[in-house]
């Protein structure tokens, strides 16, 4: 329900999908500028740069969407509502993976094409990382900018719990994809990456939602 | 302050100054000679930086879910201390890692998975410290994730192949090298324990001392 309303907003005005989207292209081009050279980038460089505009986009995102709760005053609407507060949280979960799976859709083949890697070689498991990887970051970051809403300075505080939770993350989402741009891609080693992010996902759904209830209830 | 604290706090001194003692009549090892030493202090703070982050958990959960302040004030000690105790594990293990690996620092599992802990560690700390009202809670959260990682940072070394020396080494220490290591370890342990004490009691003193002057200004 919460994501129906959340996309449906979004879609009636693109605001942040739009600034998120900019944002993340904007991104990607600085670093081409800065690191590619004669058609040439450097080793493993796209898979670092692809992970850090979603990174950096996510975390924009994140703290656009509370932001739009916060300004309505929806958020305590939707906590006095009688829905269960994990309800609530995986509702906004969603859309924000929703969304940051859009800006993927347009950041892979952005940085395939600046960065002249075979990033499309195999779809299924860049995919996989993908999404694993996104569903990770966005349950960590979904838990705290929900907490934040009510803190000062919240757009400063949001990186600084974000990413040293999400490192784990961001770690195995790189390598993964800087496997599979290899020429002869090693499928072990990029199962035994996604295996992790799916385990990385368990553990901070399961945390995120134990502690949404306590943290969200005043 | 208990009366105890004071001839403890005594003891521990002494034991400080008598462990240099232990552990340079303890025998040279093969490979590394002098630097190994560094040893002695690096893994009893690296096991205090893992219990104290464990102390910062379970308080933190108990504060969450039971609401009482005493175990806020344990979780606040706890993280100053897991900053604390981290710093020393990280300067001491590159000072080691330099000489034994030939580089400070190595991207391995467990090395990062410890800077991660430091990292949400002072996360807590500028969250509590910047977070403005109700970032108690939010740090509280913040610790659990924390806690997450401890495992994380044990196991790494016995299922990752890394180039960290893995957990089961310690038994099979030689009998002076292991003396010399256990009463390290009860230095710090002892160290540890004193610090917290006096921490939390400090908080409680302010603690008191808001309450207080709010009960002035009635």
């Amino acid at each position: 329900m919460i994501l129906r309303k959340d996309l449906t907003v979004e879609v009636r005005s693109l605001e942040i999908a739009y600034t998120t989207l900019f944002f993340a292209v904007s991104c990607v081009l600085f670093f081409a500028f800065a690191l590619v050279k004669e058609g040439k980038a450097p080793e493993d460089g796209a898979a670092g740069i692809l992970w850090i505009a979603i990174a950096f986009s996510g975390t924009l995102a994140l703290g656009r969407t509370f932001e739009r709760e916060r300004q309505s005053e929806t958020l305590r609407a939707l906590l006095m509502a009688p829905a269960a507060r994990p309800a609530i949280y995986v509702g906004k979960l969603l859309s924000i993976i929703a969304l940051l799976v859009a800006a993927e859709v347009v950041l892979v083949p952005l940085v395939a094409f600046l960065f002249q890697v075979p990033l499309l070689a195999h779809p299924f498991w860049l995919a996989a990382v993908l999404v694993t990887g996104t569903i990770g970051f966005a349950a960590v970051g979904t838990l705290f900018s929900a907490m934040l809403v009510r803190a000062r300075s919240r757009d400063v505080l949001l990186p600084v719990l974000l990413y040293p939770i999400t490192v784990p993350v961001i770690i195995a989402g790189v390598r993964a994809t800087a496997e599979l741009l290899e020429p002869d891609v090693e499928l072990a080693l990029v199962r035994f990456w996604v295996a992790l992010l799916v385990a990385l996902d368990v553990v901070f759904v399961t945390l995120a939602l134990w502690t949404f209830e306590p943290l969200m209830t005043d | 302050m208990p009366k105890w604290f004071m001839p403890l706090a005594a003891i521990n001194a002494l034991m400080f100054a008598a462990s240099p003692f232990l552990i340079a009549n303890a025998d040279y090892e093969a490979t590394m000679g002098l630097v190994q030493k560094i040893f002695y202090y690096h893994l009893p703070s690296a096991w205090i930086f893992l219990i104290s982050a464990i102390v910062c958990g379970i308080a933190s959960a108990r504060y969450l879910f039971r609401g009482s302040p005493r175990h806020d004030r344990l979780a606040y000690a706890a993280a100053e201390l897991t900053v604390l105790f981290g710093a020393i594990v990280l300067v001491t293990g590159p000072l080691w890692a330099r000489k034994a690996w030939g580089v400070w620092w190595q991207w391995d599992v467990r090395l990062t998975a410890s800077l991660m802990g430091w990292m949400v560690a002072w996360a807590y700390l500028l969250v509590r410290r910047y977070g403005g009202p109700g970032s108690d809670k939010l740090a509280a959260g913040l610790a659990l994730f924390g806690m997450a990682n401890v495992p994380f940072v044990y196991v790494s070394v016995n299922y990752w192949r890394t180039i960290h020396p893995p957990t089961t080494v310690v038994p099979t220490l030689p009998v002076d090298m292991g003396a010399a290591l256990w009463f390290a370890v009860a230095c710090f342990l002892l160290l540890f324990f004193l610090l917290l004490r006096l921490r939390v009691h400090l908080e409680e003193q302010r603690a008191r001392l808001d309450s207080l002057y709010l009960s002035l200004d009635e």
